[in-house]
């Protein structure tokens, strides 16, 4: 597996850039691969990786309903605050795995 | 060999032109995962499938227990044809249908339509098939954009990396 420098940690990452071990993850590396993908954090987006990573690990499925369900923010804003493919994004800079639904 | 390149799909225009529920929600998943996938999405709806865009409708839709070879019965043995006719066995299969979609958080049809809307993507109704069942925008839920003549769907499709699906 390939490893990536982030916030001075090797962490290890897939070919795509997911974090392996979730719990290496810190708010700083979530800043740093937010950079990557051009979008600057604010403490609402930690309230989405926050309710993301409680819901990845207690081995729930992720879906866009579930995160307009989620009472921290409804899809518009979702879709507006992880721009482009917002799922993906959101669980690459959570630091947990890649999203697997189809929903 | 010579050389291509690959070009990102960067639009895609779903069309549904049937009112069962399986089809229309199958143009609903591929439309929604479009969306969460970054890419512009429009979905026409035209004849039947105009009943998943109606207010009247489109949370009642029912899958076809006759006609379709699909049908299995719990377990996985063939379903008669003759029982899918029977009183009530239509309206039985399709609630135990929604039962294991809902289980997949698959939303009922409003709800998709909304989730679809506030990622970007955009809903329309085919005006023909509109002026023949003699439906108006008022009609229609309130994510429908438009009602839209087949010139401004090909019109739609413009640019590279765009794929019209026909559900």
């Amino acid at each position: 597996m390939p490893t990536k420098s982030l916030a001075g940690v090797n962490i290890e990452v897939t070919e795509e850039g997911y974090m392996i071990n979730s719990s290496d993850w810190s708010e700083d590396i979530a800043k740093e691969i937010a950079k990557e993908e051009g979008i600057e954090l604010t403490d609402e987006h930690f309230k989405v990786l926050e309710f993301i990573r409680n819901k990845v690990a207690n081995g729930e499925t992720l879906t866009i309903r579930g995160i307009n369900k989620s009472g921290v923010v409804d899809a518009k804003t979702f879709y507006k605050m992880f721009p482009g493919a917002p799922l993906k994004k959101a669980t690459k800079i959570a630091g947990v795995a890649k999203p697997e639904s189809c929903i | 060999m010579e050389k291509t390149e690959k070009v990102p799909l960067q639009k895609v225009m779903i069309i549904c032109s049937k009112a069962a529920l399986e089809d229309v929600y199958a143009a609903l998943v591929m439309a929604n995962g479009a969306v969460m996938e970054g890419i512009e999405t429009k979905v026409f709806f035209t004849f039947f499938g105009l009943d998943a865009i109606t207010k009247k409708t489109m949370n009642k839709l029912h899958t076809a227990t006759v006609g379709n070879p699909g049908m299995r019965m719990p377990g996985g043995l063939p379903f008669p044809t003759l029982l899918g006719g029977l009183p009530g066995v239509e309206a039985g299969v399709t609630k135990m249908m929604k039962k294991e979609m809902e289980k997949l958080d698959m939303p009922p049809v409003d709800e998709f339509l909304e989730l679809i809307d506030a990622g970007g993507g955009e809903i329309y109704a085919c005006k023909l098939a509109a002026d023949m069942f003699k439906l108006k925008k008022e009609d229609f839920h309130e994510t429908v954009k438009d009602i839209i003549t087949v010139g401004d769907l090909y019109a739609m499709c413009d640019g590279p990396g765009v794929q019209i699906i026909f559900t």
